[in-house]
C-alpha cells in the first residue's frame, strides 16, 4: 500500500469512524431488552460518545454531526424533536471550552466530570420536554435513564478509547 | 514582521472561535425551530418517526438478536434449575383449571342459547398480525416501541396493540415493514375503560409513569384498589373488555392503575384489527356514562386470519 493511499484511508477513518460509532451507540439504546424480567430504564449510551469527542478530539465529532446524532435520539425515543439535539450540542460546546479540567486527567476524575455533566443535560432535557408539553413531567424515569447512563460510562469509554487510538496510530 | 505575523494569527485565532461560537449558536436555533415545528405539528413528526424507524429497521433488528441469544440462553439455563417446582406447580394448575374448563363448556353453551333468544348481532371476527419488537424508547418519557410488522402485514393506524396478559397499546403510525406502538403509559393515550364489577365508566388516561390515571369518573362512584379495568368499548376505538389492569392506589383523589403488561416485559405483541373504525381522539372528548348502552357492535366483514410478520418462533399464533 503506497503512503498517500494509507494516508487518505486513514483520513476517510477518521471522518466516518467516530460518527458511524455514535449512531451505532443511539441504536444500541433503543434494542429492546424484553427478555430480562425486570422492567429496565436503559441508559443513553451516544451520550458517552458525544462527551468523549468533545473533550478529546472535538474535530472528529464535530457540532453538525452531533446535532444530527441528538435529532437521532429524539427520532428514535419518541422525545420531542430537538431536544436532544440541543442538549448534546450545548454540551459539546460547554465541554470544548473546559476541556482543560478534564483532558489527561485520570478515569475516575473522567467519570465524575461525565456524572455532573450527566446531571445537568438530564436537568435540560427534563426542563425542555416539560416546557413542550406544558406540564411538568415525571421525573423519575428521566433520573433512572441518568444513572443507568453514568454507571455504563466505563464501558463506552473503553470502547472510545480502543476507537480514538487505531484512529491515531500510525499517522 | 514577526509582530505582524503574530497579530495576523491572532485575528484568525478571534475569526475562527467567533465562527465556531455561530455555529453553535445557529445549531442550537435550529433545535429550537425543530421543537416549535414538532409542538405545532404532530402529525409531520410521528411521520418522520415512523419512517427512520423502518430504515434503520434491519439495523436494528441485527443488533438485537446477539442480546435475544445471550439472554435467551441465561433463562434456559434458569428454566432447567425450576423445572421441577414448575412441573408440580402445573400439575396442580391443570386439576384445577379442568374444573374451570367444565365450568367453561357450560357457560359458553348457556351463552349460545341466550344470544339465539335476544338476536344479539355478534362481535365482528378479529383480524391479527404478531409482530416482534425491535425498539422501545428506553422509557425516560415518550412511551413507545417499534414492532417489526407494517402497512405490508396488514397493519393500520388505530389497532389495537395486545399481549397475552392484556391490552398494551395501540398502532400510532404505519410503515411499510415496521409500526409505531403507542402505549398506554404515554401522555398522550385515552382510552374508555369501565371498572370493577359495578361496569362504572372512565377514562384511563397515560402520563408517562408506570401506573396510568383514572379520569372523568363520576364523583359518587365507589372504586377499590383490586378492582379490574376493561376496556369498554365505546367510541369504536377498541373493542370490549379487553383486559387492562387493576386499580392500584386511590390517593388525594388520584386514581392510579396497575398494569396487567406492566410486569411482564414485552418482546412479541399481537396486533389486532377489530374491523372497528373509531379513533381514539374522539374517545378523550367524549364524557363517559352518557354514552348508550351499545351492546351489539358494527358487524364488519373480518376474515379470521393469523399471521404471523417478522421472525417468531411461532409463538402467540392462537387468538
Amino acid at each position: 500500500m503506497t503512503r498517500s493511499l494509507r494516508l487518505r484511508l486513514a483520513t476517510a477513518a477518521r471522518t466516518v469512524v467516530p460518527a458511524g460509532l455514535a449512531f451505532l451507540f443511539v441504536l444500541a439504546g433503543c434494542i429492546p431488552l424484553t427478555a430480562i424480567d425486570i422492567q429496565i430504564i436503559k441508559p443513553l449510551p451516544p451520550f458517552a460518545a458525544v462527551y468523549y469527542w468533545a473533550l478529546y478530539r472535538p474535530d472528529l465529532l464535530p457540532p453538525p454531526v452531533t446535532f444530527m446524532v441528538g435529532l437521532l435520539v429524539d427520532i428514535l425515543s419518541g422525545a420531542p424533536l430537538g431536544v436532544h439535539a440541543a442538549t448534546f450540542i450545548l454540551v459539546h460546546g460547554g465541554l470544548r471550552r473546559q476541556r482543560r479540567f478534564l483532558v489527561g486527567k485520570s478515569f475516575l476524575i473522567n467519570w465524575s466530570g461525565f456524572a455532573l455533566v450527566a446531571a445537568g443535560a438530564f436537568v435540560l432535557i427534563w426542563l425542555l420536554t416539560s416546557i413542550l408539553h406544558g406540564a411538568p413531567l415525571a421525573a423519575e424515569g428521566l433520573v433512572l435513564q441518568a444513572g443507568t447512563t453514568v454507571a455504563a460510562f466505563p464501558l463506552a469509554f473503553w470502547l472510545l478509547l480502543r476507537c480514538h487510538r487505531a484512529l491515531v496510530r500510525r499517522i | 514582521m514577526r509582530e505582524k505575523l503574530r497579530l495576523d494569527s491572532r485575528v484568525v485565532a478571534a475569526w475562527k472561535s467567533l465562527a465556531q461560537g455561530l455555529l453553535y449558536a445557529g445549531l442550537v436555533f435550529a433545535a429550537v425551530i425543530l421543537m416549535m415545528l414538532g409542538k405545532a405539528n404532530g402529525e409531520i413528526t410521528e411521520r418522520i418517526r415512523i419512517h427512520v424507524a423502518d430504515a434503520v429497521a434491519p439495523l436494528l433488528d441485527l443488533m438485537s438478536r446477539p442480546v435475544d441469544a445471550a439472554v435467551a440462553a441465561a433463562q434456559a439455563v434458569q428454566g432447567w434449575q425450576a423445572l421441577q417446582a414448575q412441573n408440580r406447580a402445573l400439575t396442580q394448575d391443570r386439576e384445577r383449571l379442568s374444573r374451570w374448563q367444565e365450568t367453561a363448556y357450560r357457560l359458553q353453551a348457556e351463552n349460545a342459547e341466550l344470544r339465539q333468544f335476544l338476536h344479539l348481532v355478534p362481535d365482528p371476527e378479529a383480524h391479527f398480525v404478531t409482530a416482534r419488537v425491535i425498539a422501545d424508547s428506553g422509557g425516560a418519557f415518550a412511551r413507545s416501541l417499534v414492532v417489526g410488522a407494517g402497512a405490508g402485514d396488514g397493519v393500520a393506524k388505530g389497532h389495537a396493540v395486545i399481549t397475552a396478559t392484556g391490552l398494551v397499546g395501540r398502532v400510532a403510525g404505519v410503515a411499510a415493514r415496521s409500526s409505531l406502538v403507542l402505549l398506554i403509559t404515554d401522555l398522550n393515550f385515552r382510552v374508555p375503560v369501565v371498572i370493577g364489577a359495578t361496569r362504572t365508566r372512565a377514562i384511563l388516561a397515560g402520563d408517562n409513569s408506570d401506573r396510568p390515571k383514572i379520569t372523568h369518573l363520576d364523583p359518587d362512584t365507589f372504586i377499590a384498589v383490586g378492582d379490574r379495568i376493561v376496556t369498554s368499548g365505546h367510541a369504536n376505538a377498541f373493542p370490549a373488555d379487553l383486559p387492562i389492569g387493576t386499580i392500584a392506589s386511590v390517593q388525594d383523589g388520584v386514581i392510579r392503575v396497575q398494569l396487567f403488561a406492566e410486569s411482564m416485559p414485552i418482546d412479541y405483541v399481537r396486533i389486532v384489527d377489530f374491523g372497528l373504525q373509531g379513533i381514539i381522539q374522539d374517545a378523550a372528548a367524549s364524557v363517559p356514562g352518557k354514552a348508550g348502552n351499545t351492546t351489539a357492535r358494527t358487524a364488519g366483514p373480518a376474515p379470521a386470519a393469523g399471521r404471523i410478520a417478522g421472525r417468531s418462533d411461532g409463538r402467540g399464533a392462537t387468538p
